[in-house]
């Protein structure tokens, strides 16, 4: 199958790329990947975005996303790209044994949840160890949790957590927080919740069965370990672009965002659009991301009208 | 939800699900989890598609804490796949379609 424009990605730059792209008869399809509607989906209330001043649930905002764009015929399908091939036009993606082509592709993979790195977190992933607060908290009413990471992400989980669990630490590697003045008063003023400083996570002891029952924590100043009884721990220690499926193709910075041309969304290859998160370490609103994904969709118009 | 999706609660867990003679795709969820209404309607053309060979169902967490505590549920979405009573497999988070239909083809 071949299309004018395919979308890989379905947050908030996707899915403004692909109302901008279908209204301009390009009829794309959006490849929604493994969390279709994107970061936003693991939220709760979005306050900040235009036109919503009562706010509004992430994952109904981004529902309304996928049907604007639907409305103008773009094809959103609920499937992930696991493979591209960019050396022969039209460019290729697989998913699995099927084949696609496009003559201009948008890439708006966005970013995930930083981890840990370490073997037990990935074995433990789902059975006590998050990356999503808002998604897994309700599973730890009355339990201790601990929350790893000094930003906001961290403070606003640790808040949030604190609706459920009994005690929630925040545990943060560095001896003060990162985190904005109004984000770490409001989780300092809540009793339920207490800081280790200086405190790496080196392993988290549990089973898939019976979940996490406690966390190894180093203290960086004296290297001393101990343990910390605990039934959950949440990530939060920032994000990673999603990448991986473009290393070997799109020139990427150091971090693994794709570069793109100063004031658009021209990657290094032609026909090849970036815009979200993938491109974005600064700003990472939903809003800046619809307005990139929008650029990225008048940047391939206006390239594919030069094509012809 | 389609007329093929069941609904598994606390109530009816045991009877509709480990009693049940077909294979049985359970999907953990609720009303506030993002990556669940994701993985909504993939469930739900899974349930078409595997009609008479799958028996799927949901069950609502903040309803059925019960089964969901049974079944060591600390993440949703979780899937489940039991097969006579027995959890055989389990999938957590919103994953690609074909990651759960390559364990079901296994299973029927």
């Amino acid at each position: 199958m071949k299309r004018k424009v395919i979308i890989i990605g379905s947050g908030p730059a996707g899915l403004t790329a692909a109302i901008y792209s279908a209204r301009a008869n390009l009829q794309p399809i959006v490849f929604e990947g493994a969390q279709p509607g994107g970061q936003l989906t693991i939220t709760t209330d979005v306050e900040n975005y235009p036109g919503f001043p009562k706010g509004i649930m992430g994952p109904e905002m981004m529902d309304e996303f996928r049907k604007q764009a639907q409305r103008f015929g773009a094809e959103c399908l609920y499937k992930t790209v696991d493979k591209v091939d960019f050396t022969k036009k039209p460019y290729s993606v697989w998913v699995q044994n099927d084949e696609y082509m496009a003559d201009a592709l948008i890439i708006s993979t966005g970013a995930s949840a930083r981890l840990l790195g370490l073997d037990s977190e990935a074995e433990l992933m789902g059975h006590g160890v998050s990356a999503c607060a808002t998604c897994d908290g309700f599973f730890f009413k009355d339990k201790k949790v601990l929350v790893i990471g000094g930003g906001d992400s961290a403070m606003e989980e640790a808040t949030f957590l604190t609706k459920f669990a009994s005690e929630v630490i925040i545990v943060h590697r560095r001896d003060k927080f990162r985190a904005s003045k109004i984000m770490v008063d409001r989780a300092m003023s809540n009793p339920k919740i207490s800081v280790l400083l200086n405190s790496v996570v080196v392993n988290i002891n549990g089973t898939k069965s019976s979940g996490v029952n406690s966390v190894v924590l180093k203290d960086t100043l004296t290297g001393e370990t101990r343990d910390e009884n605990c039934s959950g721990i949440f990530m939060a220690i920032g994000h990673i672009p999603n990448t991986d499926l473009f290393r070997n193709n799109i020139d990427l910075d150091e971090s693994g965002y794709i570069i793109t041309k100063p004031d658009s969304t021209y990657t290094n290859l032609e026909g090849v659009f970036a815009c979200g998160d993938v491109q974005d370490h600064v700003y990472r609103q939903a809003v800046t991301a619809a307005g990139s994904g929008c650029m990225a969709a008048i940047d391939a118009e206006r390239w594919l009208e030069k094509q012809e | 939800m389609s007329n093929n999706v069941n609904e598994f609660t606390d109530e009816n867990f045991d009877v509709d699900v480990a009693k049940s003679e077909l294979p049985v795709l359970i999907d953990f969820w609720a009303a506030w989890c993002g990556p669940c209404k994701a993985i909504a309607p993939i469930i739900d053309e899974i349930a078409v598609e595997y009609e008479g060979k799958i028996k799927v169902g949901k069950v609502d967490v903040d309803k059925n804490q019960n089964t969901a505590m049974k079944y060591g549920v600390r993440s949703i979405p979780t899937l489940l796949i039991m097969k006579s009573g027995e959890v055989v497999n389990q999938i957590v988070g919103a994953v690609p379609r074909e990651n759960i239909t390559d364990i079901l083809d296994k299973v029927i």
